[in-house]
């Protein structure tokens, strides 16, 4: 539905492709807006990941949209660019349409600002604002379930190497060993990673590694 | 039930008091249950506070003008019931540069050190390689305190040397790659800078204007009127956790609590010199006391004076090159309320000043002043060059200025 908002080129090779600069330290977010973006006609990506010369490479580029994730300490550096060099022809302004808040609420939850050239018609930025929106979500949900998959993981391991203790010091077969902490866990009120954690956590304290 | 404020702060030794008044529990008390959100840039910081992600944030003294005034962005009205602090930021400059212009081993003294960067700078700009210092925003304290300083050494900034944002924690490596000759930031980052043997500190922002305005607690203007007994009520919190900072004998755990990875997620050993005005200027170096280097308490500090707002309005027409507007000028100094922090603190035991404006630099000394409530002396307040702000009087400051 967004995507019949934005018009394509209306006279194919002469009208002009939108210049959008994507400006991101994480590579693998930015790869994933650029793939978004990538499906809608009539823009041209560019990726910054560096934050050396980041001013060099904006003026160099001479984007009409800049999105920039909100994380990004560089912000106030571009916005002070912004402010100073006529490179870009036109003061920029954040966000497209003063009044259309829920667009900016959206974009500010998911993480996301936007630098568009003055005038740039609002018909040609709001569905890349939503595609945008909608990538730095899936991101961010991405980023959550491999941050939960890692602490499992990490998890375990600990057990592994509480388990591992226990055996050693207490010449427990592992059985026993996961059955000692399990109790523990119960009589406490506490999950069994936590214990591990304890365990492991005591063993270094006394000199063990 | 408690009720939920949320605020907005950068991780800088300065956004003590709202942490503070969290963690020691001075919130509470008053029914308030404050949630901080960190963040790595004020426009990040502003963006949250204008579409509601945080009730009131620590910000720059001068973006909260700005705001209002539509610098940069569409204006919207901002407020500011209280100030955060004042001072606490530093200059600090390459070594090999620091060298060159101040004596070692203490700071050195503006006009002097202005006066042998001004050779150094002079020959570096006709020599197609201008200076170049980085200050953490273009409307902040840090950018108006070190304009203020080189234009008083007749060093003219945009002409003579350049100056450029650059975020707190890329100070010091600016400065090790070379990207900046020097740096005017808050605390911890010039000690981060000096640890690493990048950077030497040269001047405290505090010698360049001995009593300047730094961040403030600011607001949209509606949501002050919303909230407005929740506010005074952070206020008076805020009040607490600045006496609370301000005591030795708190300064080991205060520097504990900021250091956490929740606040600062810094070095509790660096922070501790800031909160106790101990600096060390160069690695390897004696630490040096500098008194009031951070100013969070005394004096009413966290008053917020009009004519603190007018002077920013001031530096902001001269370094914007906007012209001097009398309605601009009264919307720039309605932001600051003293009217809020009057009746928050008013029959409390804080000492509440009897004017709300006041000629910037005129004391050399000590002085009593007249307050509604308590007793209150005012200790100097100069400007490094002397010269006087009367709020009254901004186009004949400003005239007075361009003439330098």
């Amino acid at each position: 539905m967004l995507w019949g908002l934005l018009r394509p080129p209306a006279c194919g090779i002469d009208a002009p492709l939108m210049r959008i600069a994507i400006v991101d330290e994480s590579a693998a977010r930015a790869s994933i807006i650029q793939e978004g973006l990538a499906s809608v006609p009539g823009c041209e990506i560019f990726v910054v990941t560096e934050r050396r010369g980041l001013v060099a490479k904006i003026s160099e580029i001479a984007p009409e949209i800049v999105l920039m994730d909100l994380g990004n300490p560089s912000r106030d550096v571009l916005e002070e660019y912004f402010a100073v060099s006529r490179v870009l022809a036109r003061p920029i302004a954040m966000f497209v349409d003063e009044s259309d808040d829920e667009a900016i609420a959206a974009s500010i939850d998911a993480g996301v600002s936007a630098y568009v050239v003055d005038g740039l018609a609002a018909h040609r930025i709001r569905p890349l604002m939503d595609v945008a929106v909608r990538r730095f979500n899936a991101f961010a949900r991405l980023q959550d379930s491999l941050a939960e998959a890692r602490s499992r993981l990490a998890e375990r391991d600990e057990i592994d190497r509480a388990k591992r203790i226990l055996m050693d010091g207490r010449r427990l077969t592992e059985p026993q060993a996961y059955a000692e902490m399990r109790k523990a866990a119960m009589d406490q009120g506490r999950r069994i990673a936590e214990i591990a954690q304890a365990i492991v956590m005591a063993h270094k304290l006394m000199g063990g590694k | 039930m408690a009720e939920q404020l949320t605020i907005g702060f950068l991780p800088l030794v300065d956004a003590c008091l709202p942490i503070l008044a969290r963690e020691h529990g001075f919130a509470e008390a008053e029914g308030l249950s404050l949630t901080l959100v960190k963040d790595v840039s004020w426009a990040t910081v502003l963006d949250r506070l204008l579409y509601g992600h945080s009730d009131a944030a620590h910000l720059v003294a001068p973006l909260a003008i700005a705001t209002t005034l539509g610098r940069g962005r569409p204006a919207q009205p901002l407020s500011v019931p209280f100030v955060l602090g004042l001072n606490g930021n530093a200059i600090t400059l390459r070594p090999e540069l620091a060298a060159e212009v101040c004596p070692e081993g203490r700071l050195g003294d503006p006009a002097q050190v202005g006066g042998a960067l001004r050779t150094v700078a002079l020959a570096r700009a006709k020599a197609g390689a201008p200076l170049r210092f980085g200050v953490v925003h273009r409307y902040s304290s840090h950018n108006y305190m070190l304009r203020y300083w080189l234009a008083g050494c007749d060093i003219q900034p945009d002409r003579d040397i350049e100056i450029v944002t650059v975020p707190p924690p890329f100070c010091a490596d600016a400065l090790e790659a070379g990207e900046v000759d020097g740096i005017c930031v808050g605390e911890p980052w010039n000690s981060v800078a000096v640890e690493r043997g990048v950077g030497r500190i040269v001047l405290a922002t505090a010698q360049v204007w001995r009593r300047g305005v730094e961040k403030v607690l600011a607001l949209r203007e509606p949501v002050l009127a919303e909230k407005r007994g929740a506010i005074e009520r952070l206020i008076r919190a805020m009040c607490r956790a600045g006496r609370h900072f301000v005591d030795p004998a708190n300064w080991e755990a205060n520097a504990a609590i900021l250091a956490r990875p929740e606040y600062l997620d810094g070095d509790a050993v660096l922070i501790r010199r800031a909160i106790s005005d101990q600096l060390l200027l160069s690695r390897g170096g004696e630490i040096v006391p500098f008194v009031d280097f951070m100013f969070q308490y005394r004096e009413a500090a966290n008053f917020p004076w009009v004519s603190q707002a007018a002077w920013l309005y001031s530096q902001m027409v001269r370094w914007d090159g906007m012209r001097f507007d009398p309605a601009d000028a009264e919307k720039a100094t309605g932001v600051f309320r003293p009217d809020v922090y009057r009746s928050a603190l008013m029959g409390t035991s804080e000492p509440l000043p009897g004017a709300s404006s006041k000629v910037e630099g005129s004391l050399s000394q000590k002085m009593a002043v007249s307050t509604q409530q308590g007793r209150m002396t005012l200790e100097s307040n100069r400007f490094f060059d002397g010269r006087v702000f009367d709020p009254n009087d901004i186009a004949g400051y400003l005239a007075q200025l361009g003439r330098q």
